[in-house]
């Protein structure tokens, strides 16, 4: 975030230089969150990267081996009895005494901070039962809860009073597609209530769903953080065009400092080698292929990608991901690509401009496969 | 674990009780005082537990107290509610004096009504040879209990600071039922001599001194203090490790 945004909108949480060293492992290195006040936050990053370590941090668990925590406005963790009764966590998923009741576990949550007024107690566990859907299920021992019960606890235990900031460490782990979809709108609502809220989640979709804001962890570094649109806008643009003069467009795509790549009407696909886009070459091909297919045997398929702005938050986010720095500045508005082609007598029969998704942003940032990061 | 407390005084009632003569000298002390009067029942038990059985239990509680909860999960909940460090170290230590306490009541209690159920109850010849009524044979046992509660005290601190050490509870429970054992055996050999006043194991045993008459407060007194410094350095230990832990679980 730029230093204008940080001085309009307040921050609800801030990291400085935030680092945690396990012995000779960097499982957080040098994080700056800026988390502004009333935002959805998205915590990305693949798993073992260090969200759950920087949350522990942010709540006081652990404590950091270098940089400062600021939370609601206040240092972390010398100011912990003040910040976390206005703060609902739910970290490493949920966890509960198995031979205790649902409600009986809250209400033991809620004594433990001197802030849990018994007298609303009762009330307050109730109402927070209820809005998670577990009304049912109260009396019940957690033991004969399922996951996405025990999950649904673990939520309503961050509840139990009116809070101003939520951390919910993959709140929809375990839920079924409703209670995704509840989850879904329980953060809405809260978002709605003026409270800030920050998912850790590896889930992108739901990210990109409900989130304003989002920040990317790759092996216990920030590699990307700002508001979604921005995120996504930092990412490639492609371009896809449907014409019979493959061969000149690529051309003239090339002359404008494109990396085309043809797909042919049912057949192949010869893809041409290109730079900066080169790891979504697979995703372009069974998309192109695809529209090629109902485009009809005449028309040709040819995509092209190329960074437009990468835009890495700081460089040494750029250093540890080489293919972003590529920035290609100068590229040109799609417009003007179509006016180029048509110049170049180019037919275009169909013409797109195709963002990354969050997700392709996101494994250009992190790497792809199943190696965790170390 | 309270109920297995209880167990062992009727344990020992039920055995004397059924076979027919307990020939004097043999076993445990006190025990061929049993058929004679019941609430010597409650006496045997609190001896025979002293040494392993209320160790064990008292490790369990302590060994359990942080260890317990951060192996379920529970105790980042506990911390981000937040119950404050020194809160939750300070309410779980109490709890386990509360057990320190209960464990040798119920024995003490459990003793009496098996005793009282299954033997005559009739006045109490004390060490010294003075004889007591009843009524104030009940009031020596319940200062047997107290001692006990004390000497326990001491225990429970170390079990308090190996539990913030681990994760795993049994380990703790395991390592603080060790050092009491190796502490009492410590007590035994005539070499470490030098060592015995220092052991928080040393005055377990002083407890037959509440039966005297008049009371010989003075090995109580010793006990007391004892038993005081290893709660003050575990307690510190405790709290400094507590306090700057990273909890992770």
């Amino acid at each position: 975030m730029s230093a204008a945004g940080r001085m309009a909108a307040g921050l609800t949480i801030e990291t400085q230089g935030l680092t945690k060293r396990f012995g000779r492992q960097l499982a957080v290195d040098n994080v700056d969150l800026a988390v502004p006040h009333g935002a959805v936050f998205g915590f990305l990053g693949p798993n073992g990267s260090g969200k759950t370590t920087t949350i522990r941090m942010l709540l006081g668990l652990a404590a950091a081996s270098a940089g400062t925590v600021s939370v609601l406005g206040q240092p972390m963790p010398q100011r912990l009895q003040e910040v976390l009764p206005r703060v609902g966590a739910l970290v490493e998923g949920p966890a509960f005494y198995p031979f205790l009741s649902g409600t009986a576990n809250l209400r033991r949550f809620d004594a433990a901070s001197r802030q849990g007024m018994p007298g609303t107690r009762n009330a307050r566990v109730a109402a927070a039962l209820e809005r998670v859907g577990l009304s049912h299920a109260a009396g019940k021992r957690v033991h004969a809860y399922s996951l996405g019960m025990k999950q649904r606890l673990g939520i309503a235990n961050a509840l139990l009073s009116p809070r101003e900031l939520l951390v919910l460490d993959e709140p929809t782990n375990g839920l079924d597609p409703q209670g995704t979809r509840e989850v879904r709108s329980l953060v809405r609502s809260l978002a709605a209530d003026g409270a800030t809220v920050f998912v850790s989640s590896h889930l992108l979709a739901e990210v990109e769903q409900i989130c304003t804001h989002a920040a990317i962890m790759s092996a216990g570094r920030l590699v990307a953080q700002g508001p979604l649109e921005e995120l996504r806008r930092g990412g490639e643009m492609r371009i896809r065009l449907l014409t019979p003069d493959a061969g000149t467009a690529c051309e003239v795509l090339l002359r404008l400092g494109m990396a085309p790549e043809r797909g042919d009407a049912g057949a192949g696909i010869s893809a041409a080698g290109i730079s900066a886009a080169g790891r979504h070459g697979a995703v372009g091909h069974e998309a192109g292929t695809h529209r090629a297919g109902s485009a009809g045997p005449d028309g040709e398929v040819v995509t092209a990608g190329a960074a437009v702005a990468a835009r890495p938050v700081d460089e040494a986010a750029g250093a540890g991901n080489p293919q972003q720095v590529l920035p290609k500045p100068d590229l040109p508005h799609p417009e003007d690509i179509v006016a180029e082609l048509v110049a170049a007598r180019v037919r275009v029969r169909g013409f797109s401009v195709e963002r990354e998704s969050l997700e392709e942003r996101f494994v250009a940032l992190t790497g792809e496969g199943f190696d965790v990061a170390q | 674990m309270l109920a297995a407390l209880a167990a062992i005084p009727v344990l020992i009632a039920v055995a004397v009780r059924l076979s027919s003569t307990v020939p004097p000298g043999r076993g445990p002390a006190f025990l061929d005082r049993i058929t004679q009067n019941g609430l010597f029942v409650a006496v045997t038990a609190m001896l025979v537990a002293v040494p392993l059985f209320l160790p064990l239990t008292i490790g369990v509680v302590a060994g359990d107290t942080i260890a317990g909860e951060a192996s379920l999960g529970t105790l980042r909940y506990l911390l981000v509610a937040p119950a404050g460090r020194v809160r939750l170290l300070l309410v779980k230590y109490a709890g386990a004096l509360a057990f320190c306490l209960a464990a040798p009541i119920t024995v003490a209690l459990a003793g009496a009504a098996i005793g009282a159920s299954l033997f005559p109850i009739g006045p109490v010849t004390l060490l010294s040879g003075d004889v007591v009524q009843p009524p104030e044979a009940a009031l020596r046992l319940v200062l047997i209990a107290a001692y006990l509660a004390v000497s326990l005290a001491g225990l429970s601190a170390i079990g308090l600071f190996l539990s913030t050490l681990t994760v795993v509870p049994v380990g703790a429970m395991a390592a603080t039922v060790v050092v009491s054992v190796a502490s009492q055996i410590a007590d035994q050999l005539p070499q470490l001599e030098w060592l015995h006043p220092w052991l928080f194991t040393h005055y377990w045993f002083g407890f037959a001194d509440v039966l005297r008459q008049p009371v010989l407060w003075d090995s109580f007194a010793s006990n007391a203090v004892l038993q005081a410094g290893y709660v003050a350095v575990f307690g510190a230990l405790a709290y400094a490790r507590f306090v700057t832990k990273d909890v992770l679980s």
